[in-house]
């Protein structure tokens, strides 16, 4: 068989969406990432709304999100997306806005920013990548850190009575008002994948209807930081990380 | 159609914001300049001129929705008071490095720490010496006058957007508090969509089918191209100072002694010019608008022949060096100011010009 | 001309408002004007001042510690502000709850007893009209005409109706006004 008889658009079985550029990722091999923003992408593709939506990247792995998503981005101060995402909104209502921010962006030294933008009902999309973990700076204790977790900076483990608790925010948020889909997600199995699409294709569609905020947890591996090969991270992730962080939705809108 | 009014510094910078077609402002709230965000959401610009107003939870919010806003071709701003101001620095340096166009407004109250919620002019440093992490400048507009409070806002944007650069107004609680006759203009359209798009091809409004997209950042992880950022930034600069320098001067002709002052200082001085001149003491006034740029190349024409310069400042002594630089040392400089909340009387200010 | 005044007293006996209104009949006649408050804790009861000028010419400075003239509404305003007025300059109180009266010599000083007339005849609120009353009878820095519109200005529009009356206590004032020491 030739090349030529091989591409035909029958024998298509899977196309990058045009909405990720052809860039190469520099995300770890096996780490969540690179599947999410794909998921992501592919609904924008699909809901044809890629020169209406904008993406506000945070500080940690995703800082460089904007060289892959292939809409218009903004690069934001450490925490501060939601704050960004807020204004454009505001500005652009009929644009599709959404931050991905990782969990030491979002619930640490964001807080303020997620708790604000999501209680004020902000009509935009917020993902949340949370897998325990510091990953750019090397492997430091984030807010989601598990107890006994060892990291760089809790390197016998997180003890909480000296480092705290891990935070719990996806269910903070769905306390709020303005929050009106909150949803805890993974991707690290082909079913799961699948399950998150919808879930991250609702969220959009709730900007659509001028709903308020979305907010999409996706619980994920970080191989790297975690010190485990990607297939074992994966195993880890369902045994320890979901224990805490069950998966599911915790308040849907009609 | 223009319209005459009596109007507080901080209400002129609201009304000049509707009026000049701003199309955002974030704050919080903060003495001496919350009747910025009480007079805008009394006005309610949203209902006529479609302005968003909306009051952020922190400064920092504030600054970062400035950000957001600047970054998708908005006119946008954002004001404050001191401790409010530390708070967006890291933000001004964000908007500096990504070189986008926004506005804020510094009513200086005294410090450091929560300090005292009176008048002072001790955020010269932080402002015009780079209050944030990095090489950036930032273009300061110092008014003396609630008319100049109203129009340095136009102004402001006009700069800001020509050079893709924040712009500060830095003025303090007398002229914030202070009510002036105001020359209020009529309502300019805001921009629409379209015109930014065309016009700031640079503004992230969505990629569509004829462009590539548009990023907003300021990292560059390359060292080579950070610092090509930075030659930039410094070219740009340049043509800054050389185009935008700004300052008002009081009777130098005949003068033997000068005080320099900016904004409400300024003021203060311009009475002390009546005072000391009533004595017989020649005494001219030179008034920096700009703050960055500084007006040195006057400051050095008409310093250098004095017999003595007094720098007067609500602070321990900050422009004090730029008037030094200014006149090379040529001339004995001293400083007068008080500090703390603390405004001087013009008749200490003219025994502090008898020392000279 | 340029005439600069301090209006000092407790904070709720109309200091600013006073002090706002005869800067906006000012501007209404086409003065260069200046309002100056007191601000920060005395804006939550206590005392309150403002810095009046008005000017056929640029104002120069709107914070001044000298003032042609003077309108005192209680003791610690007294205490504070009567060595600021210019020597041959103007001092006019309201005698009311005052204990030690003003004793310089090289400057004029009036009373308008504002207070008792103004509960006398049930006018508690306009009593700070008044007091202007017993300024503009002294000097007419603004017309009655530009008072009034000057009122309509300061005034929200729901109030409007109660320009007359104003006027009616400017006039009052200045029938109180009761010479305690003239040069």
């Amino acid at each position: 068989m030739t090349k030529e008889e091989i591409i035909k658009p029958e024998n298509l079985v899977y196309k990058k969406t045009p909405v990720l550029t052809n860039n190469v990722m520099h995300y770890c091999p096996g780490c969540g990432h690179g599947l999410i923003h794909r998921l992501i992408a592919e609904v924008i593709e699909e809901m044809d709304i890629q020169d209406k939506s904008i993406g506000v990247a945070p500080v940690g792995c995703a800082v460089l999100a904007y060289n892959y998503f292939n809409v218009d981005c903004i690069q934001a101060a450490h925490g501060r997306a939601p704050a960004l995402a807020t204004a454009i909104n505001r500005l652009y209502p009929e644009h599709f806005v959404f931050t991905y921010q990782g969990d030491g962006d979002l619930a640490a030294i964001g807080t303020a920013e997620t708790i604000h933008a999501c209680n004020r009902g902000e009509n935009i999309v917020m993902f949340f990548v949370n897998n325990g973990i510091y990953g750019m700076t090397g492997g430091q204790m984030a807010p989601t850190t598990l107890k006994d977790m060892k990291t760089s900076t809790s390197p016998y483990g997180r003890d909480l009575n000296i480092m705290g608790n891990p935070l719990k925010i996806t269910e903070l948020i769905a306390q709020l008002p303005g929050a009106v889909y909150v949803t805890r997600q993974a991707v690290y199995t082909p079913a799961l994948a699948r399950k998150c699409k919808k879930a991250i294709r609702k969220a959009f569609e709730n900007i659509k209807l001028k709903q308020g905020t979305s907010f999409v947890e996706i619980v994920s591996n970080c191989n790297s930081g975690w010190k485990l090969p990607p297939v074992k991270s994966n195993e880890w992730l369902e045994q320890n990380m979901l224990l805490f962080y069950p998966l599911g939705d915790l308040k849907i809108n009609n | 159609m223009k319209e005459l009014r009596l109007m507080k510094g901080n209400e002129a910078i609201a009304e000049a914001a509707i009026r000049c077609g701003c199309d955002g402002y974030f704050g919080y709230p903060i003495t001496p300049q919350s009747e910025i965000l009480e007079h805008l959401m009394k006005e309610k610009p949203y209902e006529n001129t479609g302005m968003v107003v909306l009051q952020a939870e922190s400064e920092v919010a504030s600054i970062n929705m400035v950000y957001g806003g600047a970054s998708v071709g908005k006119k946008v701003m954002t004001t404050s008071s001191s401790p409010g101001i530390s708070l967006m620095q890291e933000g001004l340096s964000y908007i500096s490095g990504a070189e986008l166009p926004a506005l804020v407004v510094n009513v200086v109250r005294g410090g450091p720490g929560l300090g005292t919620i009176q008048p002072s002019q001790a955020d010269y440093f932080q402002t015009v010496k780079g209050g944030g992490h990095g090489d950036y400048r930032l273009i300061t507009l110092a008014p003396a006058s609630v008319q100049e409070m109203y129009d340095f806002v136009e102004l402001g944007f006009d700069l800001a957007f020509k050079y893709r650069a924040p712009v500060m107004i830095l003025t303090d609680g007398i002229i914030g508090q202070v009510m002036e006759k105001v020359v209020v203009d009529d309502y300019k359209p805001r921009w629409t969509e379209e015109y930014i798009a065309k016009t700031y091809p640079w503004a992230a409004t969505g990629k569509t089918k004829l462009r590539e997209r548009n990023i907003v950042t300021s990292l560059y992880l390359e060292s080579a191209r950070q610092e090509q950022l930075n030659k930039t930034l410094q070219a740009k600069y340049k043509v800054v100072e050389e185009n935008e320098i700004r300052y008002e001067t009081f009777q130098c002709e005949d003068a033997e002694y000068l005080l320099v002052a900016y904004g409400s200082s300024a003021r203060i001085c311009q009475k002390v010019l009546q005072l000391a001149r009533a004595e017989g003491i020649k005494v001219g006034l030179i008034r920096p608008i700009t703050l960055w740029p500084y007006p040195t190349k006057i400051i050095h024409e008409v310093g250098t022949k004095m017999k003595g310069i007094l720098s007067v400042e609500m602070n321990a002594g900050q422009m004090i060096e730029d008037v030094k630089l200014a006149v090379e040392c040529k001339v004995p400089v001293k400083h007068y100011g008080r500090f703390g909340g603390i405004v001087p009387t013009p008749s200490e200010i003219l025994d502090a010009l008898k020392t000279l | 001309m340029t005439e600069e005044i301090i209006i000092a007293g407790f904070g709720g006996q109309g200091v600013l408002s006073m002090g706002k209104i005869l800067a906006y009949s000012g501007v209404m006649q086409n003065k260069e004007v200046s309002w100056m408050p007191s601000y920060g804790p005395e804006m939550r009861g206590g005392t309150s001042n403002v810095t009046v000028i008005i000017s056929d010419e640029r104002i120069s400075s709107p914070c001044l510690n000298q003032f042609d003239t003077a309108i005192i509404l209680n003791q610690q305003s007294m205490d504070k502000f009567e060595k600021s007025v210019k020597p041959g300059g103007l001092l006019i109180y309201d005698p009311n709850g005052i204990t030690s009266h003003p004793t310089r010599k090289d400057i004029n000083i009036y009373q308008v007893a504002g207070t008792d007339k103004a509960s006398e005849i049930g006018i508690s609120k306009l009593f700070n009209m008044i007091m202007l009353g017993g300024l503009l009878k002294l000097k007419p820095l603004v017309t009655e005409e530009f008072l009034k519109k000057g009122l309509e200005k300061s005034l929200p529009t729901r109030h409007h109706g109660l320009i007359p009356e104003n006027i009616k206590a400017v006039e009052i004032g200045k029938q109180l006004l009761n010479p305690y020491h003239v040069l």
